[in-house]
């Protein structure tokens, strides 16, 4: 009974050295010159960064938010709305703003939805996410359906993010970043009190945490790395439309935290890459017998996700895990 | 050992209740109940099934709100304070159902028990960094609490796996890593074997010299030793109240409760 909630966050040996050899790969990937791959891993990258911020919430603290992308899309949208037409926005500036943007909109919705629990802190979440999604979807001054375009990419101390290289690298160095901040507020007080919340809120409560000011918080952190990563895929697609906001980017970022494994920052990690990877490789299946494989690939990757909760409840890492001695 | 048999009227109550009342829908569960608890004092409450004793504990902790009465803690006047509030302010509670953190080790639920007091608010970034486990004085508070309840030997077993007995010692002991002066205990004896009920009597008898306490329990040997003042509530209502002698003695405690008890 205890199996399946304990020691999430425990890293085995061997996902550290996994982690090293895929940092240094990460690291040395652009030298190999294929420039279509460097783009779909800076893509990877940025949903990476995404899927660890809605791990803080559905696999440390316990809250399955099916509305996460609204904060991602929303930093997304401040860049845009940011970006003079035919001029370079400082990203120095830009940045904060929209990371701000997001954490701001997450602590006002957190005000209302870290109440609920369980099924109805899901719907909430989507409701609220529906509203941003359409509040944009339905005003032109806002991009409309149609979305907006960044025209020319945020540079600012030199680091010009319109070349390639330089966004990868500096998604990279975010990427990092944001694992190490994940990792190490997992152990600390604020962490442990999270862990608590999502074992047994109750009893956090009895002890003297308020759970709810615990959670507000946490969700507004989600939010703003949400929004670190939103910003990112603004300036790589150098694109934002309602999309960004939607169910299917909140879902799928549910999907790469169960398939990587949750709770460990590390799971949603490798999550966000396995995913993407399966998605690569579902949407390139061939036509057999007239029945277009790769046209379905949605069908392929439900299955995939099924099949790992099935097999392996604690994903991709759980696999990588020596069984504990008290199971 | 001596019992004060009346308490000197010129010490403060660390905890006072006055005239607390519950009412669900149409069912009056707690009905102005009043007692003061006192320093290295413990009071017991007993009465039948369903008498209202969880309820007024629920109420003494702030798990719910009082529909009327008043509540203070150590001078303070606490009524309405939510639970996590009265538990930084030196009042703990251990639940009749075992309530503890059951993935964790024992030492684990301990330190997160010790680190809720004195700690950083969420919001403050001073919290998301720093090892929680690198805190001396939240360390020596949990080791405290390990000490006292007699935990050493299962420090790193996780409690999903304990005893009944050993999950209600750490349930205990999760209190006191809080550092509480009021103790709140409701049924810390329930399920408990014999060889079990009595480490854990052992256990209250040390508490007792340093907490105000309020024990809510079924094993009536364990209570007149334990009690220095004996609450008998009846469908919600105190029929009676004072030493466990004038207890054992009222002629309505033994028609409503003790009788049909010891019969």
């Amino acid at each position: 009974m205890s199996a399946p909630l304990a020691h999430l966050e425990i890293l085995p040996r061997s996902v550290h050295f996994l982690l090293a050899l895929g940092l240094l790969a990460l690291l040395a990937f652009p030298w190999t010159g294929q420039d279509f791959y460097t783009q779909m891993v800076t893509r990877m990258m940025i949903l990476a960064i995404f899927a660890m911020s809605l791990d803080l919430l559905q696999g440390i603290t316990g809250l399955v938010s099916l509305g996460h992308a609204a904060y991602f899309g929303l930093a997304g949208y401040v860049l845009a709305f940011m970006s003079p037409a035919d001029a370079a926005a400082s990203w120095l500036i830009t940045l904060p703003v929209a990371i701000l943007a997001s954490a701001l909109v997450a602590l006002v919705i957190g005000f209302f939805v870290v109440r609920t629990q369980g099924i109805y802190f899901i719907m909430v979440t989507m409701a609220f996410a529906q509203m941003l999604y359409y509040l944009f979807f339905d005003n032109k001054g806002l991009g409309g359906s149609d979305g907006l375009y960044i025209n020319v990419r945020p540079s600012a101390l030199g680091l010009d993010l319109e070349n390639k290289l330089v966004l990868y690298y500096f998604t990279l160095v975010s990427l990092v970043l944001v694992y190490v901040f994940l990792r190490r507020l997992l152990w600390s007080p604020f962490g442990r009190t999270l862990n608590g919340i999502r074992l047994n809120e109750h009893r956090t409560q009895a002890l003297g945490y308020a759970s709810f000011s615990y959670k507000l918080t946490a969700f507004t952190l989600a939010g703003a790395l949400a929004g670190l990563a939103g910003y990112l895929w603004g300036v790589q697609t150098g694109y934002v439309n309602p999309e960004l906001m939607g169910f299917h980017m909140s879902a799928h970022a549910i999907m790469m935290v169960i398939l990587g494994g949750m709770g460990n920052v590390a799971g949603a990690l490798i999550g966000a890459f396995g995913f993407e990877l399966f998605l690569h490789f579902f949407k390139d299946l061939p036509t057999v017998g007239g029945f277009d494989l790769g046209k379905h690939w949605q069908l392929w990757m439900g299955s995939l996700i099924v099949l790992v909760v099935i097999v392996a409840p604690q994903g991709l890492m759980g696999l990588l895990r020596p069984r504990s001695q008290d199971d | 050992m001596t019992k004060p048999t009346a308490h000197d009227s010129s010490a403060r109550p660390l905890l006072q209740a006055d005239k607390l009342s519950k009412r669900f829908g149409g069912l009056l569960a707690v009905n102005d109940v009043s007692l003061s608890l006192f320093k290295d004092q413990l009071h017991a409450v007993i009465g039948p099934n369903g008498a209202g004793k969880t309820t007024l504990t629920h109420l003494l902790s702030g798990d719910i709100a009082a529909s009327s009465g008043r509540l203070q803690l150590k001078g303070q006047d606490v009524t309405g304070w939510p639970h996590h509030r009265l538990s930084l302010h030196g009042l703990g509670r251990s639940y009749q159902k075992t309530n503890v953190f059951l993935p964790l080790s024992v030492w684990d639920n301990l330190m997160l028990a010790a680190q809720a007091q004195g700690a950083y608010a969420p919001f403050n970034p001073l919290s998301w960094f720093g090892r929680a486990d690198h805190n001396p004085s939240v360390v020596a508070r949990a080791d405290r609490a390990l000490q006292l309840a007699g935990l050493s030997a299962v420090r790193n077993k996780t409690a999903a796996i304990l005893s009944h007995g050993i999950q209600r010692q750490l349930e205990i002991a999760m209190v006191l890593a809080t550092e509480p002066q009021v103790l709140l205990l409701d049924e810390p004896l329930a399920g408990m074997g014999a060889a079990e009920a009595e480490t854990m009597v052992g256990l209250l008898q040390t508490l007792k010299k340093d907490h105000a306490m309020l024990l809510v329990e079924h094993d009536m040997d364990a209570v007149f030793a334990l009690a220095d003042i004996l609450t008998v509530m009846v469908n919600g209502t105190v029929i009676a109240s004072g030493t466990p002698q004038a207890i054992r003695e009222d002629a309505k405690v033994q028609a409503a409760y003790l009788g049909e008890a010891s019969a």
